[in-house]
C-alpha cells in the first residue's frame, strides 16, 4: 500500500512557491521504467561517459583507492530507463545493456 | 542635473517625475531596470543620470521593452536585491504577465507608475485605466493626489512591500502631477536612508548556502494554497501599511492612512475619488460648506488592499454618495471603485446611503469645478427627495447624442 502523502496547508507552505533544493531524491521515479540498464563491472573501463550522459544522475560513482572516480553501479530508485547510458557506452566496451524490466 | 545633497528638510519646486527621481536617489535601490514611456520617462531619465554621474551606486539596466524591464526587476529581486522600475500605460500593459509573477513569487518589487490612458485610440493624458486594469494582480496600489504624496508614498511603500513580501506600485496622474511643478518638502538623505533601511530578504537565490527552487510548476494539489497565501498577504498588508504610515508620521511629520477624509464626518452628500482631482473637489467642498451645504470628500489613497470595512464605517452616515471613477471597466455593469465600494458597504450591512456611479476625465478630459458643483447639486436633490438617483453609470462632460 502506498502511504498517503501529507499535504501542507496554506499556513504551513513556504510562501511564493519556494521548494527546497534536492527534493527530487525523495521521488522514486525508478518505477516508471520499462527497460533497465544492466552494468557489467568486468567490462567497464570507467571512462565515465555514462555518468556524464545520464539525465537523472543515476550512475553511481565512488572514489577508488587512488581517489580516482569509478563507476559503482546504477541507482534503480531514480533511473527511468531511458537507455542513454547504454547508447553512449563505447561500442567496443558494451558494459551497459538494456534489458526488459521484470514485473 | 540635480546633484545637491540636502542637509535638512527643504522646500523645493519640483515636478512629480523629478521628485520621484529624487526619492529613488535617496532610497538608492540596488537595481533599477526600466524603459522610457510618456509621461513617466523623466523618472528613469533623471535617475539614469544619477547613475552615470556616480551620485548613486545603483545598477541601472537599460532594456529593450517594459516586459524585459519588469522581468529584470523581478530577477534582481529574486536574487536578493532591492529592485525598482517605473512605467505608464502601454508599458504597464506590456508588463502584464510579469506583474502576476512578481506577486506570485512574493517579491517586493517597487514600481513608480504614472497614470495614463490606454490605447486605442492613442492617448497620452491622465486617466486610471492602466493601473485599474492591474488591480487584481496581487500588487499593493497606492494612489497619490500630488507630488508631495507621490514622494512620501514611494518612501513608505519601499518598507511596506518588503515587510508584506508583495510587489507595490505608487501612482500619480500623468502630466497633472508628473509634469506640474509644485512645492515639495524633501527630507534629508540620511533620514530617508535610515527610514527605508537595508533590505534583508529571508530567502534569496544568491544565498548559495540555502539553495531553493523558485517558480516551479504547481498544479491542482498546491496552487490553490499558494494563491490563497497571496490573497491573504494582500489582506494582511493593511496592518503593515498603517504601521509604516505611523512610523512615517513620527519621523517626517506627515500623516497618512488608507484614505483622506475632508469634511466627511458630518457630511450629508459626499464624493469618493482617487488621485489628483481630489484637490479640486476639496476646493469645491470648502465653497459649498460656506454656503451651508454639508458636502464631504473621501479620497482613497490605498486602493489595493481595499480598506473595505473602514470605508463602510466612514460612509455609513452619508445620505448620498457619488463614486467617481477615472476609468471605465467596460464590464457592462459598473466601473472598479464603484464595484468595490458598493460591495464593501453591502457586505458591512450599510444599506442606507444611495450610491451613484460617475465616470469622468477619460483620456485627460476636463472635469471642472463647475461640474463638481453639479455633481454635489445632484446629490443634494437626491438627498432631499427632489430627484431620483439615476440607474447605471453617468458620464461627465461627454458628447453622447
Amino acid at each position: 500500500m502506498k502511504k498517503e502523502e501529507k499535504k501542507l496547508t496554506a499556513a504551513e507552505l513556504p510562501i511564493g512557491g519556494i521548494i527546497e533544493a534536492g527534493t527530487a531524491v525523495n521521488f522514486h521515479t525508478g518505477s516508471w521504467r520499462s527497460e533497465r540498464p544492466v552494468w557489467n563491472k568486468e567490462k567497464c573501463i570507467n571512462c565515465l561517459v555514462c555518468w556524464i550522459s545520464c539525465p537523472d544522475s543515476s550512475i553511481k560513482v565512488v572514489p577508488d583507492e587512488r581517489k580516482t572516480s569509478i563507476i559503482a553501479g546504477i541507482d534503480y530508485d531514480h533511473c527511468k530507463g531511458c537507455g542513454i547510458c547504454a547508447k553512449e557506452c563505447p561500442p567496443k566496451v558494451k558494459a551497459i545493456v538494456m534489458e526488459q524490466e521484470r514485473k | 542635473m540635480i546633484k545637491k545633497v540636502y542637509s535638512k528638510s527643504k522646500l523645493v519646486a519640483k515636478t512629480g517625475n523629478e521628485v520621484i527621481a529624487e526619492a529613488l536617489r535617496q532610497i538608492e535601490p540596488d537595481v533599477i531596470a526600466a524603459y522610457p514611456i510618456t509621461p513617466a520617462t523623466e523618472i528613469v531619465q533623471i535617475f539614469s543620470q544619477f547613475v552615470a554621474d556616480g551620485v548613486v551606486k545603483s545598477e541601472y539596466i537599460a532594456v529593450e521593452s517594459e516586459h524585459s524591464a519588469i522581468s529584470a526587476t523581478i530577477a534582481a529581486s529574486a536574487a536578493g536585491a532591492r529592485a525598482m522600475t517605473s512605467t505608464s500605460s502601454q508599458g504597464l500593459s506590456l508588463m502584464w504577465e510579469m506583474l502576476y509573477i512578481a506577486a506570485g513569487l512574493r517579491l517586493p518589487v517597487i514600481m513608480a507608475e504614472v497614470n495614463r490612458a490606454i490605447s486605442a485610440p492613442i492617448n497620452i493624458n491622465a486617466d486610471h485605466s492602466d493601473t485599474m486594469g492591474t488591480r487584481d494582480a496581487g500588487w499593493i496600489q497606492i494612489y497619490s493626489e500630488n507630488s508631495q504624496e507621490a514622494y512620501d508614498n514611494i518612501i513608505q511603500v519601499t518598507r511596506i512591500a518588503e515587510k508584506a513580501k508583495l510587489p507595490a506600485m505608487v501612482t500619480m496622474d500623468g502630466f497633472i502631477t508628473s509634469h506640474c511643478m509644485e512645492v515639495v518638502e524633501v527630507y534629508p538623505d540620511a533620514d530617508v536612508k535610515t527610514f527605508v533601511g537595508e533590505y534583508k530578504p529571508e530567502r534569496y537565490l544568491l544565498d548559495i548556502k540555502k539553495p531553493y527552487t523558485l517558480g516551479a510548476i504547481d498544479l491542482q494539489d498546491y496552487y490553490f494554497e499558494h494563491r490563497y497565501q497571496l490573497a491573504q498577504a494582500v489582506r494582511d498588508a493593511k496592518d503593515i501599511i498603517l504601521d509604516i504610515a505611523g512610523e512615517f508620521e513620527r519621523t517626517f511629520g506627515r500623516k497618512y492612512g488608507f484614505y483622506e477624509k475632508y469634511m466627511l464626518d458630518d457630511a450629508e452628500v459626499a464624493i469618493v475619488i482617487i488621485g489628483s482631482t481630489a484637490g479640486n473637489v476639496k476646493a469645491v467642498v470648502k465653497e459649498l460648506r460656506e454656503k451651508g451645504i454639508k458636502a464631504g470628500l473621501l479620497k482613497i489613497r490605498v486602493y489595493r488592499p481595499f480598506p473595505s470595512e473602514q470605508i463602510a464605517k466612514e460612509l455609513a452616515h452619508v445620505k448620498v454618495i457619488a463614486v467617481m471613477d477615472r476609468s471605465d471597466s467596460c464590464s457592462g455593469a459598473f466601473p472598479p471603485i464603484y464595484s468595490d465600494l458598493t460591495a464593501s458597504l453591502y457586505s458591512a450591512g450599510v444599506v442606507g446611503p444611495k450610491i451613484l456611479s460617475y465616470v469622468y476625465g477619460i483620456g485627460g478630459r476636463e472635469f471642472s469645478s463647475e461640474q463638481i458643483v453639479d455633481v454635489y447639486e445632484k446629490l443634494g436633490k437626491v438627498a432631499s427627495g427632489a430627484e431620483k438617483p439615476f440607474k447605471g453609470v453617468e458620464y461627465i462632460n461627454i458628447r453622447i447624442k
